[in-house]
């Protein structure tokens, strides 16, 4: 079994690397010949681009096309995008548990109904205080507990500040699952149950499908959607406008709504707290608390299999930013 | 220890040639019970095969494992097996050093129980694998800071030291049975001249398995205790609630002492009976071995006060949870069984003569085994059950972890699998080391080996 699998993914492997890189070569050239072929005729409207490396071009605006980036090699997968720093806020006062995002994140990565990437609790932190939504993504943590224990690099931090999991490399020890405080990853008990069109996308651990047996997988921030200058997909899903997703260096968040706010102003003026702060983790996702809330708080009886809510320690009121 | 016998020569050669009677008897005899003993292991392991067979055609799914209790039976049978494998060092090793002339007849049985369970060890944890065919992955891709890969050095490390701790002084029973078990079929008489290295018992010969057996000792002291200690680091350096402990190195050091101990009081009460070896496994070996658990009993007692007193005299809103879970909660029943009935009974009973006899001591040493097997139960499952975070949205089953009949058979498989190594081994060479118990009693066989040739 081992071995047909190995030579079929190695064979699938090589066709998709080709076809990559036949892709690659001819989009940059269409795009080439858009941008700079002088002979194509003048237009009124200018657009200002920027340039990877950060130049300023004024250019035709209909000479402009649509340039989607070739989804990374493994390796490139593996390093992250160059100069970004991935951050995201969730404002816990927007939060109205609606799990539209959980839906969005489910739907975009295929996943099984039991596996939320994303997920929505409910927290009552103590008896005297009140209740609130918590969606819990993968806090893609910069001193990662998880990846420092994995024995075979299968799970690692990019340049970009992400946590992924490469399912080719996973060797289904779950020493991850066991060091990460959060609960944040997911294991394949069975054969996934997935479409023959999902299976047949090639895989990338930006993505994280098509699954494999016996491997983990979890949150991982939609790396492929933002190489497309793209939202990650719980963020655009959130009707509240609740999740903010934006670049630390450039100290800018987006979100749904489509509003950009300074990151760091974002956190000032709301006292922004990371959860469980005290286990020296540091998290990239942020919380706002759910202060001057503009929905109803949740019941904490309404669904019985709910647990009470364990942790006292994150409670609102002492934070340490 | 090197007190020469007040015995003739005579009076030696007759004690040797007795010795070797009793020790070649259950290897040129087979009982029916020996034979039914063995298709009952083959049984149980032909179960746990056709279980893992399931498991690798449908996943893990086939056990109770889930997202939460993502590790359960297996990794607790990993520790226990881990665990046990100690006795042949703390046994062999460190009574050897101390100068306990008494534990020469029980050396062999904790040596062999030893290499057993290390092996069988490193199998289950293979089998909790969720990707075993990925496993030279290992080798190729190896992060050093995991302990994962600590533990793949260790335990690879401890099986090859232990493995030469039996080997070296098995050579000169080898050489026994190559001479005097003529009238085995030809590959068992090939068998063991290979596996005899030409030992004829020259003075050069005796001077290295001395010197090696010597130097081993020494060895497998430090490694014992580190395999264990980091096989406690897999937990110990996650920032799980009750795993988050600096006590857990020596914590699971001093339990697997204890449950090594209990494993070699059975074996000596097995085989004593099985292979009428009365004369040589005494109640005075019974009577240290009680005395020893005691001691180690107390040593686990003092660990486990450091490690749920002290934190429950602060109960810290996330430990809280595990830790009420044990006193009063759902696993309190099996807390408090193993904790009276495994490890604090034995500690006051065993402080009584009458406890220390042979049939008392093995009823408790098996009390011991299985706590010591349901503590690591105890301290993977319910500890993964209770994270910061509340389990809420998931289906009820994952909030429970019991397991299931393929791992419960896996399971069964490798504890039967680690009785048929150990019950082949005995029933191929001499369970008791013959010369070094003759040299316990002052009788140096090379000297008379060497006189008598003469």
């Amino acid at each position: 079994m081992n071995n047909s699998n190995k030579k079929t993914t190695s064979r699938r492997d090589f066709l998709q690397k080709g076809l990559l890189a036949g892709t690659a070569i001819t989009a940059s050239v269409i795009g080439l010949k858009k941008v700079f072929s002088e002979e194509e005729m003048q237009s009124a409207d200018k657009s200002i681009v920027f340039s990877p490396n950060g130049k300023v071009f004024t250019v035709d605006t209909n000479k402009l096309c649509e340039y989607t980036a070739p989804p990374p090699t493994n390796d490139g997968a593996r390093i992250g995008i160059a100069g970004k720093k991935f951050v995201m806020v969730i404002d816990l006062a927007k939060c109205d548990g609606c799990k539209a995002c959980t839906e969005c994140c489910q739907a975009m990565h295929f996943t099984e109904p039991d596996k939320e990437w994303i997920k929505v609790f409910k927290m009552q932190d103590a008896e005297t205080l009140i209740p609130y939504y918590f969606p819990k993504p993968c806090f893609h943590c910069d001193n990662p507990p998880c990846t420092k224990v994995c024995p075979v690099n299968a799970t690692f931090k990019r340049q970009d500040g992400i946590v992924l999991i490469d399912n080719e490399r996973c060797i289904g020890c779950r020493s991850c699952m066991a060091a990460c405080p959060y609960s944040t990853r997911f294991f394949n008990w069975s054969h996934p149950v997935q479409s023959k069109e999902v299976t047949n996308i090639p895989y990338s651990p930006e993505h994280g499908f098509p699954r494999r047996m016996g491997t983990v997988e979890k949150c991982d921030f939609c790396p492929h959607m933002i190489r497309q200058g793209k939202m990650p997909t719980c963020v655009d899903g959130c009707p509240m406008g609740a999740i903010w997703f934006g670049d630390q260096n450039e100290d800018a968040v987006t979100n749904s709504e489509g509003i950009t706010m300074r990151l760091s102003q974002l956190i000032e003026d709301n006292a922004a707290y990371r959860h469980l702060e005290d286990l020296g983790t540091e998290p990239r996702v942020y919380y706002l608390p759910p202060k001057n809330r503009k929905y109803p708080k949740p019941d904490m009886n309404e669904q019985p299999q709910l647990q009470k809510v364990k942790h006292g320690e994150m409670n609102m009121g002492n934070m340490q930013m | 220890m090197e007190h020469h016998s007040n015995l003739t020569i005579e009076q030696q050669k007759i004690e040797r040639e007795r010795m070797r009677a009793a020790v070649l008897k259950p290897l040129r005899t087979s009982t029916i019970w020996s034979k039914l003993w063995i298709f009952f292991l083959v049984t149980v392991i032909g179960i746990g095969l056709y279980a893992y067979y399931i498991q690798l055609s449908n996943g893990l799914k086939v056990t109770a494992l889930r997202d939460y209790a993502s590790w359960g039976a297996y990794i607790s049978n990993f520790i226990f097996f881990v665990a046990i494998s100690l006795c042949g060092s703390l046994i062999s090793s460190i009574l050897r050093l101390t100068n306990f002339e008494w534990h020469w007849p029980i050396t062999r049985i904790a040596e062999i129980i030893a290499v057993s369970a290390i092996m069988f060890a490193g199998l289950i944890i293979i089998v909790d694998m969720g990707r075993p065919d990925r496993i030279y992955y290992l080798f190729m891709y190896y992060r050093l800071q995991s302990p994962i890969v600590w533990d793949v050095v260790v335990v690879a490390t401890y099986f090859t030291v232990s493995f030469l701790f039996l080997y070296f002084p098995l050579l000169p029973s080898i050489a026994m049975c190559r001479d005097l078990l003529t009238e085995k079929p030809k590959w068992q008489r090939k068998m063991y001249k290979i596996l005899a290295l030409g030992w004829d018992g020259n003075h050069a010969q005796w001077k290295i398995v001395k010197r090696c057996v010597n130097i081993l000792s020494i060895l497998v002291i430090p490694l014992a205790v580190s395999i264990h200690t980091v096989t406690a680091w897999l937990f110990a350096t996650t920032l799980r609630p009750g795993w988050d402990s600096t006590n857990f190195g020596p914590y699971f050091v001093a339990g697997a002492f204890l449950a090594g101990t209990g494993c070699v009081i059975l074996g000596m009460a097995v085989f004593r009976k099985a292979y009428h070896l009365e004369e040589y496994i005494t109640e005075r070996h019974f009577n240290f071995m009680g005395k020893l658990m005691v001691f180690l009993c107390l040593i686990y007692t003092y660990f486990n006060v450091n490690e749920y007193l002290v934190p429950a005299y602060k109960m810290k809103v996330a430990e809280s949870h595990h830790l009420n879970e044990l006193f009063t909660g759902n696993e309190a029943w099996l807390y408090w069984s193993i904790q009276i009935i495994g490890m604090a009974l034995p500690a006051l009973l065993l402080l009584l003569k009458p406890f220390r006899k042979p049939i008392p001591l093995t009823v408790i040493a098996f009390f011991v085994v299985v706590g010591a097997w349901l503590k690591r139960y105890i301290i993977v499952s319910p500890i993964m059950l209770n994270p910061y975070l509340p389990i809420q949205n998931v289906p009820d089953n994952w909030k429970h972890y019991f397991p299931t009949w393929v791992e419960i058979a896996i399971i069964s498989a490798s504890l039967a699998g680690v009785l048929f190594i150990i019950t082949l081994f005995s029933r191929f060479f001499p369970i008791i080391s013959n010369w070094e118990v003759l040299e316990g009693k002052g009788i140096d066989l090379e000297e008379l080996d060497e006189k008598t040739q003469k």
